[in-house]
């Protein structure tokens, strides 16, 4: 897509998306969309880190879950709720600093497997600490509005996307592509790639506690470990992959797949969306492996050959 | 302190497990430097293909092993050449990391397919002798287990006479040492590769099934097994399959030792504490022989 088109269908699809809630007065529309919106900045905040930087960070829904974690407990003790997001988030991205330090150590498949273990200890330390379930509450519940979280998480999503956008084209981000393609080349041409592996980590996990943040928002009882589970990594990392990797229109197309999907199937067959997105996952891996994106790449040069 | 030796007796007969749940993933990375995150679904299909028998045909778990371990041979066979065959033939950076991918699919996907077929609920086969304890200066040691633990010790250790006898077991290790010197040698990588994926993968079905006696089953325990398995690897390192049998009985152990300690729900913690504390102190030499 050219950069002009990118500039005017952005806009245009957040406008759209934006008067909706005043044309559509259906909930279930409103949280079906709100669903996509946090799958798209929980995958757009995962696919900086593992896309662009290259590295596959397997203990995504731990930052996610601290952000739910602050802003719930401060909102719960009377801070704004988005005051209390921004917290989340600042404290999601300090952790990230404080183990990205000594998980950086560990390169690929390593660092993968040893931030799924960070991300276990963390949620199962979670679960054991607080074991309660976390409900708002009455006056809360009697206030709640959904259109208040529609446009927060239609405005996260935007910015989640935008900003993988500028990074994607600039210096920073061509850096952090240069590491995913080859780190010590990278290191011979300039490029410090701990500083940079650090930067992506950060903004990544800022973006993630801001999701979580918008969870602890949405949802009025849920248990604190729920979002520390690896199903939002997981879920993170089979909508970037199956949207395309690495590209700013993947993680958004593959989140209305995934969603969609995934919503549409659990009305007959709980957990039957697994083994479909399982087996895709498999085969994109193989077979595509820029997802959907490029599928629609090849489709247009195939269209417009014939 | 007869609890606390209760619980170490305890600990000591789940390693034995983990042990044999972590040797064929290490023997599957060793050889073909492919990170199978599946490995704990595989176990997890195991105990299914157990309690099948069980509960279809009233066939001893025990006995059953028979059936299941060969299945799994052929389940490896097809795995590897369905997905991991095409992987190993990048290079061994993104061998890692692109079997790291389909094993996470695949897990994915086996998770879904196990509870469209035996539903979410927690399963166990209960045999007539599931209750028999044998009785141990005031220790009481379950037979069934207690039988699990002399059965893992006793796959493993046939593992290692295979690997060190048979001549395809050589192949095989020379393999894991260097492919390329192997291939130069006359040996056939491609099929040393296999047979070491389906043996892993027997392995697995063979850990699958005892768990399901002994303990219990849900569509949800692969990923607890995986990390069982690869935390028993980082602690053994590659290349000893006795070694990792040690490894298995060492995090069952610190396992019980921290339940005491900290109290029974942070008992998964300290192996994935060990775990990560081992990996980032050694990142390179680790799973280096």
């Amino acid at each position: 897509m050219t950069r002009a088109r990118q500039l005017v269908l952005g806009p245009a699809t957040v406008a759209l998306l934006a008067v909706l809630p005043l044309v559509v007065r259906r909930d279930d529309v409103l949280n079906f969309l709100f669903l996509v919106l946090l799958s798209i900045t929980l995958a757009q905040s995962w696919n900086i880190v593992a896309g662009y930087a290259g590295q596959v960070n397997l203990g995504h829904a731990a930052f996610f879950g601290l952000g739910a974690l602050t802003t719930r407990t401060l909102w719960s003790a009377g801070t704004p709720v988005l005051a209390g997001m921004a917290a989340g988030a600042v404290v999601a991205a300090l952790f990230a600093l404080v183990i990205g330090a000594a998980a950086f150590r560990l390169r690929g498949a390593y660092f993968a497997i040893g931030t799924l273990a960070l991300g276990e200890i963390l949620r199962i330390t979670v679960g054991n600490v607080l074991a309660e379930v976390s409900t708002l509450p009455a006056t809360t519940i009697a206030g709640y509005r959904l259109a208040n979280r529609y446009y927060l998480a239609l405005g996260l999503a935007a910015v989640a996307v935008l900003a993988v956008a500028v990074l994607g084209s600039s210096r920073l981000g061509l850096g952090m592509q240069a590491i995913r393609e080859d780190e010590d080349a990278a290191e011979a041409s300039g490029v410090g790639a701990l500083k940079l592996k650090l930067l992506a980590l950060v903004l990544s996990t800022a973006l993630a506690g801001l999701a979580g943040g918008l969870f602890a928002y949405y949802h009025i009882s849920y248990y604190p470990a729920h979002p520390f589970s690896p199903h939002w990594t997981f879920d993170s990392l089979l909508i970037t992959f199956i949207g395309g990797v690495g590209t700013v229109h993947g993680p958004v197309l593959g989140a209305l797949f995934y969603v969609f999907l995934r919503e549409y199937l659990a009305i007959r067959w709980v957990d039957f969306h697994l083994l479909i997105f399982g087996a895709l996952f498999v085969a994109i891996v193989l077979l595509l492996p820029g997802g959907l994106v490029e599928a629609v790449a090849r489709l247009r040069a195939f269209t417009r050959r014939a | 302190m007869n609890a606390f030796l209760q619980q170490l007796v305890l600990g000591l007969l789940i390693g034995g497990l983990y042990g044999l749940a972590a040797a064929g993933l290490s023997l599957v990375f060793g050889v073909l430097k492919v990170l199978n995150v599946a490995h704990g679904q595989l176990i997890m299909l195991g105990g299914y293909g157990a309690f099948w028998l069980f509960a279809l045909w009233g066939l001893d778990p025990f006995a059953s092993l028979a059936l299941v371990v060969p299945g799994a041979l052929v389940l490896g066979v097809i795995l590897y050449g369905a997905l991991f065959g095409w992987v190993v033939r990048a290079h061994e950076e993104t061998r890692v990391k692109n079997s790291l991918l389909i094993g996470f699919g695949l897990a994915l996907a086996l998770d879904g397919a196990a509870v469209r077929l035996w539903t979410a609920d927690e399963r166990s086969i209960t045999t007539g002798y599931a209750g028999a304890v044998f009785e141990f200066g005031g220790l009481a040691v379950p037979l069934v287990r207690l039988a699990s633990l002399a059965l893992a010790f006793a796959l493993i250790g046939g593992l290692h006479l295979l690997l060190r006898r048979w001549r395809w077991g050589r192949a095989i290790r020379a393999t894991a040492e260097d492919w390329e010197a192997a291939l130069m040698t006359g040996i056939d990588v491609r099929r040393a590769y296999l047979l070491a994926f389906a043996i892993g993968t027997a392995l697995a079905g063979a850990a699958g099934t005892l768990v399901s006696v002994g303990y219990s089953i849900s569509p949800s325990i692969g990923l607890e097994w995986t990390l069982k398995a690869l935390i028993v690897v980082v602690l053994a390192g590659l290349g000893s399959m006795l070694g990792t049998f040690v490894g298995g009985l060492v995090l069952g152990l610190a396992e019980a030792l921290s339940a005491t300690v900290f109290g029974g729900p942070y008992r998964e913690v300290v192996g994935l504490v060990i775990f990560f504390v081992v990996l980032v102190a050694r990142p390179q030499g680790l799973f280096a022989r």
